[in-house]
């Protein structure tokens, strides 16, 4: 019932001219400057591509002061393991052992890291580090090659592991 | 820049001072001196500061860099249902960026008929709606799952805030750019350096979604988002993505990491709950409670805050012999929705034991569960909305502690 007010609500609204005229259209150098946001069907990721090999470098130069040599950890958060705890007293939620979509972390990477010099990385180089997380974590072997193919149909093993929201729960 | 500061000198500190020790030895010494030549005080000045007696402070949790930090609000020391905005708790994820209003825009795109780039006085010249409402962060007494929640009520409860906000409906804004009638969600994006996003339902962003850039009667302060944020009424604090800078309008939630990685919910077996957004009914007790001492026996005013994401808090029931027998609260009015809401209860201390503790329920009939409750369903891995019933334990001395630890 709430979604189908919601929908006529919608429907009014796009029919709706424009009432106040404020603003202006973004220009195209605002919108290359606002990048791109990934979406988990791949919408928005760019050309390029990164291979294991490539990534392995890249993480030992921009990553491994924070994040340790092999993704285990230190100021930035580890990255690896933790497979099979999610259940248990002492979860360990990693990229491997926890995250839903693989094209997050080409979002999340892109947007945010390396932690102190965001933005840093070109998009194949991204494509690398990504790459070698994922493998670091077993996910891919070391011979894919990630790009905007092959990345939203990598399969994270928690993937299945989200559910919708139903609370109220307690009583 | 430069600051202005309003200080005391000496001779003022030191009669000041005098004046507030209160014991009978001190008083003679104030009456003494108050025959004795007065000295003027400081002139008017441009922007104040608040008494340099007045010490209380955010509480900074310790993490792994400054800049993905929390400071927490020191709500055992706040009066009334408002947070002055320099007390406001922060949980940043990159920093607090520096912006300029002059240069900030906000960019509306994706599935809408007209893109629209905004700049802060296009902003500003739109209507605009004031509400009063609570800001909690979803890792909220995070620490209460494990019963690790901290020896005072500023650790356990200080990321909530209560501010007025002032800002245009999005809505307002959605029908400006003309949404397309198969979008269903918008992804924001803030400014600072980590660019926060978050996947936020059209149907929320039409209901009551608001680009704040007015607090407490002034314009926001960068910590919380300057010179514009979204406040989403009633939804976990990292949903209201601060230095907001694109609005896309978009047919799927993006999944993005903070969103998934962090701020959804761990359940013990193993599954995790997805776009947990609304804060459910909560209360505290924030006299007395722990590492503070009640000053005497006799009769004090017990007080705390109540808040529901979901709703106005209609009941505030208090026990003080650890949960055999409950009592009403006064509430303070106005009760606005999701709002925080102050109780008060006249209450005698005397001398003996207590365990207490504050219930909370809200509109919707709520009712604000125990620990145990809370646990029994969802574990203790969730980190996020914590909401259970918070015991207090008053000694014999007076002295209260965490009743869980
Ligand atoms: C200067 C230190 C630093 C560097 C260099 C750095 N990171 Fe990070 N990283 C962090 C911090 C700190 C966080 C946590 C940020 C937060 O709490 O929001 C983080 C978080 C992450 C996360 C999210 C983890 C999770 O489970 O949510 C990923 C993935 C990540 N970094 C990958 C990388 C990659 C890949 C690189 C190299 C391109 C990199 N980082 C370089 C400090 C760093």
């Amino acid at each position: 019932m709430v979604v189908v007010a919601v929908a006529a609500a919608f429907a009014t609204l796009s029919a709706q001219a424009p009432r106040h005229s404020v603003g202006r259209p973004p220009t195209p150098e605002e919108m290359r400057d606002l990048g791109s946001a990934i979406a988990p069907d791949g919408t928005g990721l760019p050309d390029g591509s990164g291979t294991v090999g490539a990534g392995r470098e890249l993480f030992a130069a921009q990553c491994a002061r924070c994040h340790g040599p092999d993704g285990e950890g230190d100021v930035g958060a580890r990255l690896v393991g933790g497979e099979g705890t999610l259940a248990t007293p002492r979860p360990l939620k990693t990229v491997g052992s926890f995250w839903p979509y693989a094209t997050t972390l080409w979002d999340y990477v892109n947007r945010a890291m390396p932690f102190d010099r965001p933005g840093l990385l070109e998009p194949s180089e991204v494509y690398a580090a990504v790459a070698y997380v994922l493998n670091l974590n077993g996910i891919i072997d070391e011979d894919l090659v990630i790009d905007a193919k092959s990345l939203p149909n990598v399969k994270m093993p928690n993937r299945d592991g989200f559910l919708a929201d139903p609370r109220p729960d307690v009583r | 820049m430069k600051h202005v500061r309003i200080r005391p000198n000496r001779r003022q500190l030191l009669q000041m001072g005098a004046a507030v020790g209160g014991s009978l030895v001190a008083g003679r010494e104030a009456l003494t001196l108050a025959a004795t030549p007065r000295s003027l005080g400081e002139p008017v000045g441009p922007y104040g500061e608040r008494s340099p007696f007045e010490t209380s402070v955010r509480w900074r949790r310790q993490s792994q860099t400054s800049e993905t930090g929390a400071s927490f609000t020191p709500i055992q020391d706040s009066v009334g249902i408002l947070t002055p905005s320099a007390l406001h708790y922060e949980r940043h994820h990159a920093g607090i960026p520096p912006i300029d209003p002059a240069t900030h825009r906000v960019i509306i795109h994706g599935m809408v008929d007209r893109p629209l780039s905004l700049s802060m006085d296009d902003i500003r010249r739109l209507p605009s709606v004031t509400r009063i409402l609570a800001l909690e962060c979803g890792g909220n007494s995070a620490g209460e799952w494990r019963a690790r929640g901290g020896a005072d009520v500023q650790r356990s409860h200080g990321l909530l805030s209560g501010s007025e906000w002032t800002g245009v409906p999005l809505s307002l804004l959605l029908a400006e750019v003309g949404v397309r009638s198969d979008a269903s969600w918008i992804i924001a994006e803030g400014g600072d350096a980590c660019r926060m996003m978050r996947s936020i339902p059209l149907a929320k962003a039409m209901e009551d979604s608001l680009l704040a850039y007015g607090q407490n009667g002034e314009a926001m302060r960068p910590a919380q988002g300057y010179p514009l944020r979204l406040l989403n009424p009633g939804w976990e604090g990292n949903t209201s993505v601060k230095w907001l800078r694109s609005l896309k309008v978009t047919d799927q939630p993006y999944m993005a990491r903070d969103e998934t990685s962090k701020y959804s919910d761990l359940m013990a077996d193993g599954t995790t709950r997805l776009f947990t957004y609304a804060m459910e009914a909560k209360s505290v007790i924030t006299f007395p409670s722990g590492g503070q001492t009640l000053p005497a026996r006799g009769l004090c005013e017990l007080t705390g805050l109540a808040w529901s994401g979901l709703g106005r808090i209609e009941r505030v029931e208090v026990t003080t012999d650890g949960g055999r027998t409950w009592v009403d609260a006064e509430l303070q009015e106005p009760r606005l929705p999701q709002a925080l809401t102050r109780f008060r209860l006249p209450w005698r201390f005397d001398g003996q034991e207590a365990r207490i503790a504050s219930r909370a329920v809200d509109s919707t009939g709520y009712v604000q569960p125990t620990r145990q409750a809370l646990i029994a369903v969802r574990g203790m891995n969730s980190i996020y909305h914590y909401n259970g019933i918070k015991v207090w334990q008053v000694r014999a001395d007076g002295s209260v502690t965490n009743a869980e630890a």
